[in-house]
Order: structure tokens, then sequence, then C-alpha cells
């Protein structure tokens, strides 16, 4: 997890996680970003944890930040200079 | 999966637009979240979820949910199947 | 009898019965969030997009805060997720996809529409976004960047696209009546 008020233009990597091989698990980080560097763009504010609420536990409310991907090389197919901007919460980034 | 967008129009049915409402509601009432039905959907079998419409896949995560979280039991949907 | 073979029109029927038996939603209640959910339409966005092009400070509140700016033109935003407004520029240009299901920003453009839900676009939006604009027909400018934005949390993201030529004598009436759903979401530009 990145630590609360890193600045904007920090490097952030997804952790290269996957909860879905050890049992039904619900998950808005991306597979295609799982273990991808990228630049932290700005917090977007703190929302209640999709990964609770999707099996009615309580949900602590979690960081989300927009974080920004350079298109190639996640996709072979992008053209240079264009990127990707995903929401992504606090405990899949850390510090890269 | 990585095949030319069909971007004709689909108008939706009654059907779609009452289980869209429908959940909504759900929603609003706080009986089941909008992440709960995503999680429903996610869970039908691979071969089935190709072979529903995207309303037919809502519609399942629903009811499934809802038996799930006891607002009504397979008994109770039993009966109310058979007065349909 | 399992879900899994109940024909869809009597497992909903089954539902409605129970739903409105346990007080959780009535007839009428369905029937009028079915009328408020048909009443959000992409003239909506549309409208917004045009005062933004016409009145400065509106559209500095629309890059800020996307539902205040809604709700100054009259449209409902309560219970509505926020809504974020992204600035196309003459060198950085919009697109939204849901990789993860069909987020969409319901309260101003309305309905998702079928493509928007497809695996064919949700996958290549990301992966060969400049091959899925072409099928609209839509090239960008050789030196113009590419965004695609992924709306995978909490968000609803719509795209403020870029005024277009030959337009500069319009009043907004006029301009919203050429925004269209699909250049709110990058797929397309709106042209005079």
């Amino acid at each position: 997890m990145i630590p609360p008020g890193l600045p904007p233009g920090s490097r952030v990597r997804v952790r290269a996680d996957w909860p879905e091989a050890a049992g039904p698990v619900h998950v808005r980080t991306p597979h295609y970003l799982r273990g991808r560097t990228g630049e932290l763009v700005r917090h977007l504010g703190d929302f209640p944890n999709p990964e609770d609420l999707a099996f009615a536990r309580p949900a602590p409310r979690l960081a989300l930040y927009h974080v920004r991907f350079a298109q190639p090389p996640i996709w072979q197919q992008g053209q240079a200079g264009d990127d990707l901007l995903v929401e992504i919460f606090a405990p899949w980034l850390e510090p890269a | 999966m990585c095949q030319p967008v069909d971007t004709t129009e689909h108008v939706l049915s009654d059907f779609d637009r009452e289980v869209d409402a429908i959940r909504q509601i759900l929603g609003i009432k706080g009986v089941m979240s909008v992440d709960e039905l995503r999680r429903g959907i996610e869970a039908i079998p691979e071969a089935e979820y190709h072979r529903l419409s995207y309303y037919q896949r809502w519609l399942r995560s629903i009811v499934t949910t809802l038996l799930r979280k006891g607002v009504f039991s397979q008994e109770d949907l039993r009966t109310a199947l058979d007065r349909t | 009898m399992t879900i899994e073979i109940t024909p869809d029109a009597d497992l909903l029927a089954a539902l409605r019965t129970l739903l409105d038996a346990r007080g959780i939603a009535s007839a009428a209640e369905i029937a009028e969030r079915i009328a408020l959910t048909d009443a959000a339409t992409p003239a909506r966005g549309a409208a917004m997009v045009a005062r933004a092009w016409t009145d400065p400070d509106y559209r500095t509140l629309m890059l800020t805060d996307g539902a205040a700016a809604a709700e100054a033109l009259g449209i409902p935003m309560r219970g509505a997720p926020p809504l974020g407004v992204l600035e196309d520029t003459a060198e950085l240009h919009h697109l939204v996809v849901c990789t993860l299901c069909s987020c969409y920003p319901r309260a101003v453009l309305g309905y998702p529409p079928f493509w928007f839900k497809s695996a064919a676009y949700r996958a290549r939006a990301v992966r060969d976004p400049r091959g899925l604009l072409a099928e609209w027909g839509t090239v960008l400018p050789e030196k113009m960047r590419l965004r695609v934005v992924d709306s995978t949390a909490d968000y609803r993201w719509m795209v403020l696209p870029l005024r277009p030529a030959g337009t500069a004598e319009w009043d907004a009436e006029r301009l919203a009546g050429i925004v269209r759903e699909t250049d709110m979401i990058g797929v397309t530009l709106p042209a005079s």
C-alpha cells in the first residue's frame, strides 16, 4: 500500500497479485495492469472497498487514485505518447 | 474478443428496463449493492455467461444474491414461479 | 425448477411478486424508476458541453466538479456516482471504456449503448484504441495523443470534446444539437 499524501507524479507499481486464484473475490484492478508501473495523477477521494461491498461485508473507505500508464509497453499495439488513465485503490499500489 | 465492434442500435426491451429499475431500487434501499451484482455476474459459469444477454445476467445475479442473503428462500421462489 | 432453466420472463415475474410481497419494490416504484431512468438521455450531456463551449465559468465548474455542473443545469444527480469530465485539447484526445463491466455516466448520457457493453469494445478500447476509433471513421491528427480512461471504480467519466471549427457564431442551443453521445465517450468527434 502506498502511504497517504504521496505527491502527484510519484512512480507507483500495481501489485502483481492474483487473489482470484485463491477463491471467490471481486476485484476492481484490471488484470492487464497487475505488476505494471505508472504515475500517480491525483487522489480522487475515499470510497468503501468494493472487494468488501461485493460480499456484503463492512467496507472501510480506501483512498482511490487516478494512475497514468504509458500505452506501450502495456499493449504493444499502442502508439508512443498514448496512455491509459485508471482508477486504482491504494492497497493495490506500492511505491516504485 | 478482438473483433469489430457491433455498433448497430439495440433498443432495450421492457424486460431489460424492468431488471435495470429493480437493481437500482435494491441499491437505493440497501438490499443489494452494485458490487454484489457484479460479483454475481462474474460467478456465472462461462458457457452460460456467453449464452445470456446482458440483462439476463443481471437477473440471474439478482436472484442468486437475494437467495443467498435470505431475502427469500428457494421455497418462496418455487411458490412464486408456480403462480406465474 | 432451478434458476438456470426458468424462462426469463417467468423468473422476473416471480422476483417482482416476491419483492412486492416483502415491501421492497412495488409495481408503482418500479414504474417510477423506469420513467426516471428513461428521462436521462445524451441531450443532458450535450447541454453541458454546449454551455461549457460558450461560458468559461461554467467550463471551469464542469472540469472541477461534473456533478455540480450537471445540477446547475437542473440535471438530477442525487444518488449518482461522482462525475468526472475529461477535457480534450488540440494535443490530447480522451476515450472512455469500462473494461471490467459497463460503468457509464448514466445520469448525463442515459443507458449505456449496446456496443459500449460489448466484449469487443471493452477489450479493444485499451488494446487497439486507434484501430477501434477508425471503425467509427475517427482519425486523430498525427500529433494528437490518445488517453484511454478505464472507468474501473467509483467515478463516471464523460469527455468534453473540442468545439468544432465553423461554429463561432452559434449559440448554446444550436451547439447542443450537434453533440452526440459518441462524442462524449470519445469514439467520435463533433462536427459542424
